[in-house]
């Protein structure tokens, strides 16, 4: 039943290519090629994801579209209908390469496809300046990545997002190193939209609970050495060093911790809760602790099953938002079939009113498109692996703690028809050349 | 004479017409295309202000996006709700313009007596610094956002007709990139009017005769500074314009905008069309704005045309291609694609 | 006073692979006049081929000591190899093409650099294998380990080994001659070719020895590791005075060093108003007072015009 994984990834591949092939001649296709003979209507769907697959962050870029090529194979497996026709989704992946005016050009590609949604993008930077245009345009758009709160907060009725924001996290993240008991605290931060963001609001939570910030320190998101600022906190004394930034600097800066005598627990966000960080931080990371969005993947019904489907699909580990991207997909086909149409300005109004069990939280938004309570989880890195400590904040997830074996199988088999699929559909489409 | 009239403004009258059908026919490909000319126009606007500093006056300038950068926040605080500013563009764009001019002279005055590479390594660091502020002002007064950057900036408007959106003009859908484009091809135009004026100018030879000799110069009486200054004023003062319809355009504006590699592409473009040649940086801005877009969209298609299937992803190849297009002009048109008839001419008596 | 010496500890590791990379730099510059920027890039493809060529011989059961000495060795050769090539077929065509021109095939050859690496090697980032075994000193409250030393010591001496190579060699010799003037050299018998080649591959192997040095320090390496690296030796290289060796080092150590203490200590000097944000504007606006008193750099020579 094991389909090798090369060969799904050539023949997705190729059924992009071809797809964005097609994209050419501008008439949108309704129906399929007329080729294959179906027995019922067929309405293709488009999907824009966008996400940096050039630069500095093209990893997370590479990942966050994998969860989106994953919800989207499954979704047409599985077969859904929408208004009495059979729907087939369709991804064009787009790259942004993490810059604004890129994300704008893409962003109008996109609105000119006439895609139904977008998923994405993954930075707050072009997620920002690229609602605009899909907010023109009347297409709605789910980020699974981008925790700027400004994104939400434009009052754009087609911008949502399926992560907790960063005044979320920072607060949840400020409650946790007070419930630690800690007396004075130091924060560094990247000075990026993110970094920054999270760390401001992590400085109102302890600040507000009478904690002491001791040292405000800086870096940048392509530093590599931190020893002039972690000798600074060293002379503070602090019990506890805040970082908000990603994982590539996030490692290193523990491990120079570690090589000045630090003492201090470390603590980050979700850009430091990921393997990467483990990589590169080496020993430096055990005992330090980093929180998520949501709750984790192992206490969520479907989490087991996901990430065995994610690594055995592309072969390699989740390296962060791939969940909620895949979460982000499955919302937006979710709203389609609950408005019963695929048409944008008929199903916006359904994915306000979602309420979808996902595989990273039971989703639900609030008035301005942020997921509704956003529940953060603390982690700890032990023995070379994250172990869950605490939720904060939030509503209850649903934690069906139903037969994984089983859901797994169940999901293997889904898995496999994806990928019989997409081997016919390019078979189809090569024999239609 | 009269026939050589006839003829130019019949050729004129056809380019007007062109760039007037420009946008047009690019949206039949999308809008996405009319955007990517946007951007192509607003490089070339760019290209032609950094052209007066390295083509004109030959100081090498690798931080000239700090002037971008100066006039693209100018409008950003001025037309945002970040201060609650809403004014209009006749009052935000000569104050952007301003102070970008005044930026350059500020860079201008100490660094002026460093000559070639070392001028080269301080305008750098000059950009960086005007990134790095724009990055951190965010307290203890928060001027900029920080790396937040500032949302909801106005569009251009001229009263109630604004730049954003579709309106509809002598029953023309009329999108709003294709409005930005014809703002910026007059603003454009002006620019190469002013260009082709400075260059013949009494300034423009002397920003010739400094870019050949300095010593020289000096020596017939040209106040060598005061020129200098003048070069990096008048080139800043464009960037602030053109920063000024970028923030207007994107609506919004973050310091990653204005990073370092920014400049070094407005650099190439200058380099690659030919210095000092004012069509020649223009076809310079051009091929290295949409380039990269036109590759975006051809490299898969090409592939699996080709072999059948994608064998390198596209993105990469992209900015591949890009690095190998800059290796292999340089290597066969030194003096850029389309350089002066007079520089080419001196090329060919070097090489000899 | 311990964090004072902490600070010059950390700057001067920091400053001694700057040091090691303006080293590049300044020697191509100094025979050609050019600006190389492709230079960071070769210090990257030096550390992501050691990794390669480390990794896979300690995976096969080879002793870690020796794969990182093989992984050493190759990445100096390929560099050298990379350096000799960018030079040869990039480069050398544009001699008497206009000043700007082998700048923006610099910059080309740099992006076409990086993103062969990044085919190559993927996007994630690469975590270096530790050839050495972690030893912690301390000393009057500082901290520091064993790799920082070795640092400072393989710098020092590289430095001082290429010192020997330009003022005692008759390659040195020759390259001092093409540099001062290389028609005459050429007709005093200089091979002007073989010269120039000599200054990229020697140049490119430091560029090897630094980036597996950065490799084994920081424990990690990116395909887009040598943009800021070789932008800050190359600050390093112009505040020594560019085409001045002895110049490059101390710039770079120099540099090193600004950037740590300003880094630490500008928060107390302008009274909080200005922190470690401001750390990079640190080096830049000490770079430019220095260039306003003397505008060759630190120890500069007067060169003729070059603009």
């Amino acid at each position: 039943m094991r389909a090798k994984p090369s060969l799904v990834a050539l023949s997705v591949a190729a059924a992009f290519a071809l797809s964005a092939c097609g994209q050419h001649d501008d008439a949108p296709k309704s129906v399929a090629a007329p080729g294959t003979p179906v027995a019922k209507p067929e309405i293709v769907v488009k999907l824009g994801h966008v996400a940096p697959m050039t630069g500095p962050q093209a990893h997370l870029g590479k990942d966050n579209e994998n969860g989106a090529v994953l919800a989207i194979e499954e979704l047409n497996a599985k077969g859904m209908e929408i208004g009495g026709a059979k729907v087939k989704f369709e991804l064009l992946a787009e790259d942004d390469a993490a810059d604004p005016k890129q994300g704008a050009i893409v962003a109008q590609k996109l609105v000119d496809a006439k895609v139904n949604g977008v998923i994405g993008h993954l930075n707050s930077g072009t997620t920002i300046p690229a609602s605009k245009l899909y907010a023109d345009a009347g297409i709605p758009q789910i980020s699974g990545s981008a925790t700027n709160p400004k994104y939400t907060q434009q009052g754009f009725a087609t911008a949502f997002r399926v992560m907790a924001n960063d005044v979320q996290q920072g607060k949840s993240l400020g409650e946790f190193a007070v419930k630690q008991g800690i007396k004075t605290v130091a924060i560094v931060d990247d000075r990026t939209a993110y970094g920054q963001g999270l760390a401001d609001e992590f400085r109102k939570a302890v600040e507000a609970a009478g904690l002491k910030v001791v040292a405000t320190e800086y870096t940048t998101d392509k530093a590599t050495d931190f020893k002039a600022i972690l000798t600074k906190i060293k002379s503070t004394k602090a019990e506890l060093v805040f970082f908000g930034g990603m994982d590539a600097q996030g490692g290193p800066l523990a491990k120079q911790m570690k090589e000045l005598g630090i003492k201090a627990k470390f603590l980050g966000g979700d850009g430091v809760c990921t393997p990467e960080f483990m990589k590169l931080g080496g020993e430096a990371t055990e005992g330090q602790y980093c929180s998520l969005p949501g709750m984790p993947l192992e206490k969520l019904a479907k989490g087991p099953a996901f990430r065995e489907k994610f690594t055995k699909k592309f072969g390699g580990e989740i390296q962060l938002y791939a969940p909620y991207v895949y979460d982000a997909v499955m919302v937006m086909a979710d709203s389609m079939k609950r408005a019963d149409s695929v048409e944008p300005a008929k199903f916006l109004p359904a994915i306000g009113k979602t309420k979808y069990d996902g595989v990273t939280a039971l989703i639900e938004f609030d008035q301005f498109g942020d997921l509704k309570g956003g529940a953060i989880s603390i982690y700890q890195y032990k023995g070379g692996k994250l172990e869950y400590v605490e939720t904060l904040g939030g509503s209850p997830v649903d934690l069906a703690q139903g037969d994984a074996k089983t859901d797994v199988k169940e999901m293997e088999k889904v898995g496999a028809d994806a990928v019989k699929n997409v081997a016919e559909a390019t078979k189809a489409a090569v024999e239609k050349k | 004479m009269t026939s050589r009239f006839f003829r130019s403004a019949v050729g004129i009258g056809l380019l007007a017409v062109a760039l007037i059908a420009l946008p047009f026919v690019a949206a039949l490909g999308g809008q996405a295309w009319v955007r990517i000319l946007d951007f192509a126009i607003l490089y070339i606007f760019l290209a032609l202000g950094l052209n007066i500093v390295v083509g004109f006056a030959g100081l090498l300038d690798l931080g000239y996006i700090a002037f971008y950068a100066v006039g693209a926040y100018t409008w950003a605080l001025l037309a945002s709700p970040h201060f609650g500013l809403h004014l209009p563009i006749w009052v935000i764009l000569p104050i952007g313009a301003s102070l970008a001019c005044l930026a350059g002279v500020v860079l201008g005055s100490p660094t002026l007596k460093l000559r070639g590479d070392y001028l080269a390594i301080v305008t750098l660091g000059f950009g960086e610094i005007v990134r790095i502020f724009l990055n951190n002002l965010n307290a203890p007064i928060n001027i900029t956002n920080g790396p937040q950057g500032i949302t909801l900036i106005d569009p251009v408007a001229f009263g109630s007709f604004k730049f954003s959106g579709t309106t509809q003009i002598f029953g023309l859908a009329l999108s709003g990139p294709q409005k930005y484009y014809y703002l910026l091809v007059t603003l454009a135009i002006l620019v190469v009017v002013i260009n082709l004026r400075l260059q013949h100018s009494r300034i423009g030879r002397a920003w010739q005769a400094i870019r050949e000799d300095e010593v020289a110069a000096k020596a017939v009486g040209i106040n060598t500074r005061n020129i200098k200054l003048l070069a990096f004023a008048m080139g800043a003062s464009f960037g602030g314009i053109a920063g000024g319809i970028f923030s207007a355009m994107q609506g919004f504006v973050s310091p990653e905008s204005f990073s370092l590699i920014e400049s070094i592409m407005v650099l190439s473009m200058v380099v690659l069309g030919g210095m000092g040649h004012i069509p020649g940086v223009i076809l310079g801005a051009v091929l290295l704005s949409i380039l990269p877009e036109a590759l975006r969209y051809g490299i898969g298609p090409l592939q699996t045309a080709v072999f059948g299937k994608m064998l390198v992803d596209p993105e990469s190849l992209r900015m591949l291609a890009f690095g190998l297009a800059l290796v292999l002009v340089m290597r066969f048109k030194p003096a850029g694609l389309w350089p002066s008839p007079t520089r080419q001419r001196e090329l060919a008596e070097a090489k000899s | 006073m311990d964090i004072l010496l902490q600070q010059i500890i950390n700057g001067l590791v920091q400053g001694s692979i700057y040091a090691l990379v303006a080293l590049g730099y300044t020697m191509v510059y100094g025979i050609m006049g050019l600006i190389n920027f492709a230079h960071g890039e070769v210090v990257m493809i030096g550390t992501l081929v050691s990794i390669t060529v480390a990794g896979s011989l300690i995976e096969a059961g080879m002793p870690v000591s020796l794969a990182g000495m093989a992984g050493l060795s190759a990445s100096v050769l390929a560099c050298m190899a990379l350096g000799w090539g960018l030079e040869r077929i990039a480069y050398r065509p544009l001699r008497n093409a206009p000043r700007l021109t082998p700048l923006i095939t610099a910059i080309g050859m740099s992006i076409v650099l990086q993103n062969l690496a990044m085919m190559i090697w993927g996007r994630n980032y690469l975590t270096f294998p530790s050839f050495l075994p972690k030893i912690d000193f301390e000393l009057a409250g500082a901290n520091f380990t064993a790799i920082q030393v070795i640092i400072v010591v393989v710098s020092a001496t590289t430095m001082g080994g290429l010192l020997l190579l330009v003022y005692r060699t008759k390659l040195g010799m020759a390259m001092r001659a093409t540099a001062q003037n290389p028609a005459v050299a050429s007709l005093m018998g200089v091979n002007i070719n073989r010269v120039i080649a000599a200054a990229f591959v020697i140049g490119s192997a430091l560029g090897a020895l630094a980036g597996v040095m950065v490799g084994s320090y920081y424990e990690i390496a990116h395909y887009q590791m040598g943009f800021m690296l070789g932008l800050k030796a190359f600050t390093a290289a112009v505040l020594g005075g560019i085409g001045n060796l002895a110049g490059a080092m101390l710039g770079g150590v120099l540099l090193g060093i600004i950037e740590a203490l300003g880094a630490g200590y500008i928060g107390d000097l302008t009274g909080g108003f200005l922190g470690s944000n401001y750390q990079d504007i640190f080096a830049f606006v000490v770079l430019i007072v220095v260039l306003m008193f003397k505008p060759s750099g630190l120890f500069g020579e007067k060169t003729g015009d070059r603009a």
